[in-house]
């Protein structure tokens, strides 16, 4: 491994790299428009090459593209038949669904079959493109474990990409799909992930980190409540009543100790906005039990209850030290007078 | 339309569409001769079956699960619900959070606005694109002075067009900027774009500091100062249009059926109960309404509510009637409920093989019932802003100071910015309601928006100076109720409707303005709006069959502002000769 701490010297970094874009998984784009919206890198860093040692990259993704119809899947029939000629990453956005429970219909189809007049079904457009890849991202909470078309009760069989390619998966390079979850994606956590691939496979980064969910580690390794800056109010026992308040909101609903994201840290855009930091219970968007194992989203967790009623006597207690504390600190000393 | 002899068809169909948000494929035969569209069928390729798994879950939970439906609007869509759980749940928010939530709802339409005019239609306008299409359009643009230069710096119309240009333009890459800086305006008052973290029935969780207020507002003047720019400059560009090619009001002219389900509540008035209903949807900063052949029809949300219909016909659904569950008889008003409408729906799907014949959609046909005629309308949204204009210049009741409804327009006073001076803009009601007037409407609106805001953020510090910091009600789920919240998405008409039993959720539908303009025909064999303003809708590409793009149809479906999570596709045929008679009738299809 030495060998690779600073990339691997073996890649030939390849000139031009296509990122292949597929959003017709059961999703509702929430992920292409969060991407618009990033910008550490923005998308036109990419696109523009506006970023040192990376390959001219050629985005295919609907939200965005020139083209439409047939030319706009012209590099999709491609890569399918291996004939595209450059290499290329597939991003894949939304859940797949269960097409053996559509009958001789379809859930959810991308483009025209022109031989058969019918709908060629997103499913049919991973079978023939995810062997080919280069590196396979799924982004977004939908494609990464199934989301919220995925929930109890659904018609459609939906699931998340590594259900359905199997969890065991990997590019034929080694790589093991790449999950950026998040209900939508943090704008910057996919297009710094995305960044992180192009140096890889330029031989600029050695393997990227991943936790046992797929995600990659700098990016999800914390908590929300190890980056919440209401985390202070939980340590001194000070729980919010009502929303609106700017005390800690785990008695309203809230899943941060126990949920893996960076948004109350890197905000939402901008460093601006996120979800406990702001006001807004963490409902765990990001996590592979997202939606049921947290609803109904506004209840207290059952865990909460303990671990909050522990931290309450030690919380009270210290508040009020620090009150007393606070108090002394509040006031100048006392030469400072005229008298 | 018969009057012409028909000459051979060519089936020419675009799938995906690009540059809108969800799957929608465009199907048409367009007769090359005749230069039209002879036939358009729009389709949507994706089912995730939302009405069936909200069945049995907390109704609390609805706007967080509704958001999800729409990756560019979620936030619409999780206002609305929160709209209906404020009705089903008997809780009034405090006045701040309803400023809020106008603040965040006046930020969403800024930022998707802006982005899609500027970054996804803007591109079928953009340099490259009408120099493949109409290479002699663009010759005259390159020698036509744009009116307004002065104001927004470019000197031609063929100069704009080039800052047009996907990624190289400098107005494309300072639109996606903007997009950047009116989400961040959104996250400050909902937390999180476009699934907001912060909206609860009752109220918001945000915390109104001044901080919070002043970081909107030196973004909101950004924006402001822009506005004062991009409206000339799109009126520039869209009237060129009629200009250069005569004739183009008629690419994508369908009559005037527009509805506005209102906009921005006014929580002075605002109660969130049904009876009540009529009063305070009048009072809406957007006024809701429907517009039939240039009449306002109605400005009553009791009877906007009452006449939806939805019906089946070319979708993959079972239908429910006769024999579906009725789960609302009368109103809380003792109105009669119809069996098609949202409250009594059941969403079944049947996912089938795709014939253009019978169904080809998962879009279902939302329709409103003029009770004048007996009708079941295809009302459009005019792409959103064009209805809400339309029946708000009419309506003549929106009056904050920064925008006012005259009866024949609207007028938005933009204050004086770091380098323009106070400016005052007027949308008139248009002649047509076409592509281009769709796209002119959402410019207008941008700043419509914007001068909204602006009185938003006058109510909200003062809420705030007077110490009224209450952001949020608490409130009791009932074991029975009803519920339905009217709103309008960025691309119009959103209504959610919601029935409790038992403390669950036992119904709800929520209709966003795509099933009403992507909608195929319905059962009565009248075809959705896309449909009726492709079909019969002149060609002015001078590309042959072989090198068709077929940019009037893509202008005119864009001019909706399609949106599909909530389903058109178009799809190539590579130019394949079709022995088909042109049939006036739409229900028959002969292969």
């Amino acid at each position: 491994m030495a060998e690779v701490e600073n990339g691997d010297p073996r890649v030939t970094p390849p000139r031009e790299i296509d990122v292949l874009w597929i959003t017709a998984g059961l999703s509702c784009d929430g992920d292409s428009v969060a991407v618009t919206g990033a910008t550490q890198p923005s998308i036109e860093d990419i696109v523009m090459g506006a970023i040192p040692g990376l390959p001219k990259v050629n985005l295919h993704n609907p939200v965005l593209a020139y083209a439409t119809g047939g030319d706009f899947l012209r590099p999709f029939h491609q890569a399918a038949r291996g004939e595209l000629g450059r290499p290329y990453v597939l991003v894949v956005e939304g859940s797949l669904p269960n097409e053996r429970l559509s009958g001789a219909g379809y859930w959810a189809a991308l483009g025209t079959d022109q031989q058969t007049g019918e709908p060629i079904t997103t499913c049919a457009w991973v079978d023939k493109l995810a062997p080919g890849a280069l590196a396979v991202i799924a982004v977004g909470t939908c494609a990464t474990y199934g989301g919220i078309p995925a929930m109890e009760g659904n018609p459609t069989g939906a699931m998340g990409l590594r259900d359905y390619l199997g969890h065991g998966w990997k590019t034929p390079a080694g790589l093991p799909i790449v999950n950026v979850p998040g209900c939508p994606v943090q704008p910057d956590n996919f297009t710094e992930t995305l960044l992180y691939l192009l140096y890889q496979a330029s031989g600029l980064a050695p393997m990227i980190p991943l936790d046992e969910a797929g995600r990659p580690t700098w990016l999800f390794g914390q908590t929300v409540h190890e980056g919440c800056d209401r985390g202070g109010y939980y340590e001194q026992g000070d729980f919010a009543a009502e929303h609106g308040s700017k005390k800690c909101l785990v008695k309203l609903g809230c899943w941060g100790p126990v949920v893996n994201c960076n948004v109350p840290k890197r905000g939402w855009m901008g460093g601006v906005g996120g979800c406990p930091n702001v006001g807004g219970i963490c409902i765990g968007c990001t996590m592979p039990g997202f939606p049921d194992k947290f609803m109904p989203f506004m209840e207290e967790p059952p865990g909460a209850k303990m671990s909050t009623a522990a931290i309450l006597m030690y919380g009270r207690m210290v508040r009020s030290l620090r009150n007393f504390t606070r108090d002394s600190l509040d006031r100048e000393p006392a030469w400072r007078t005229r008298t | 339309m018969s009057a012409q002899a028909p000459g051979n068809l060519v089936e020419m169909s675009w799938d995906p569409i690009t540059r809108i948000v969800g799957s929608l494929g465009i199907h048409t035969k367009i007769d090359f001769a005749n230069r039209r569209v002879a036939e358009c069928r729009s389709t949507s390729s994706i089912f995730r079956g939302f009405s069936v798994f909200l069945k049995g879950k907390d109704p609390r939970d609805a706007h967080f699960i509704t958001s999800r439906i729409c990756g560019i609007c979620g936030d619409n869509h999780a206002t609305c619900a929160v709209y209906a759980q404020n009705m089903a749940f008997g809780v009034r928010p405090p006045h701040l959070a309803e400023w809020i939530i106008n603040l965040g709802e006046a930020a969403e339409y800024m930022f998707d606005h802006n982005l899609f005019q500027d970054n996804l239609v803007g591109v079928d306008f953009c340099e490259q694109m009408v120099r493949e299409t109409n290479p002699e359009v663009l010759e005259r643009a390159e020698r036509t002075e744009a009116p307004h230069a002065p104001v927004h710096g470019y000197r031609t119309i063929a100069d704009i067009m080039r800052a047009l240009n996907p990624f190289s333009g400098a107005f494309y890459r300072e639109a996606l900027h903007v997009s950047r800086y009116t989400r961040e305006m959104f996250c400050l008052m909902e937390g999180r774009h476009c699934h907001p973290s912060t909206l609860y029935p009752g109220g918001v969780g945000t915390q109104p500091t001044v901080q919070v207020f002043t970081d909107y507002l030196v973004r909101l003047m950004k924006y402001v100062e822009l506005m004062k720019r991009v409206v000339p400059l799109h009126d520039d560009l869209f009237d060129f249009f009629y200009e250069a090619l005569p004739g183009y009001e008629a690419v994508g002219r369908r009559r005037v059926m527009l509805g506005c389900w209102g906009s921005f509540q006014n929580p002075e008035t605002c109660d969130y109960s049904y009876r009540n209903m009529s009063a305070w949807g009048r009072d809406m900063f957007v006024t809701p309404g429907v517009v039939v052949d240039g009449d306002l029809v109605t400005t009553d949300l009791v009877e906007i509510n009452l006449g939806m219909r939805i019906l089946l016909g070319s979708s993959f659904y079972e239908d429910w009637e006769p024999g579906g569950e009725v789960f609302v008889e009368k109103d809380p008003l003792g109105n009669p409920v119809d069996r098609r409408h949202p409250w009594n729906q059941t969403t079944t799907p049947k996912p089938q093989k795709r014939d253009f014949g019978g169904s080809y959609s998962w879009v279902m046909s939302p329709r409103w019932l003029d009770k004048r005629s007996g009708q079941h309308l295809a009302l459009d949204t005019g792409g959103g802003p064009l209805a809400r204009l339309w029946v708000t210049a009419l309506a003549g009741r929106v009056d904050t100071g920064t925008v006012k409804a005259t009866g024949s327009s609207v007028k938005i006073r933009l204050p004086r910015t770091a380098l323009l001076p106070e400016t005052e803009l007027e949308w008139k009601i248009p002649r047509w309601s076409n592509t281009l007037e769709r796209n002119r409407a959402r410019t207008y609106f941008q700043a419509y928006s914007a001068a909204a805001a602006l009185f938003f953020l006058e109510k909200a510090m003062a809420e705030l100076h007077a110490g009224r910091t209450a952001t949020w009600t608490d409130f009791e789920v009932p074991e029975e109720a009803v519920g339905c919240g009217f709103h309008e998405a960025v691309r119009g008409v959103l209504s959610h409707h919601m029935v409790i039993r038992g403390g669950k959720i036992a119904n709800y539908h929520p209709y966003p303005p795509t099933p009403w303009n992507a909608s195929p025909r319905d059962s009565l064999g009248t075809p959705g709006p896309y449909e009726d303003a492709v079909q019969g809708s002149p060609i002015f590409e001078a590309n042959g069959p072989e090198k068709f793009k077929g940019i009037d149809i893509m202008r005119t479906v864009r001019s909706f502002d399609p949106c599909l999570p909530c389903g058109v596709h178009m799809y190539l045929g590579e130019g394949r000769e079709l022995q088909v008679r042109h049939s006036p009738s739409f229900g028959v299809q002969v292969k």
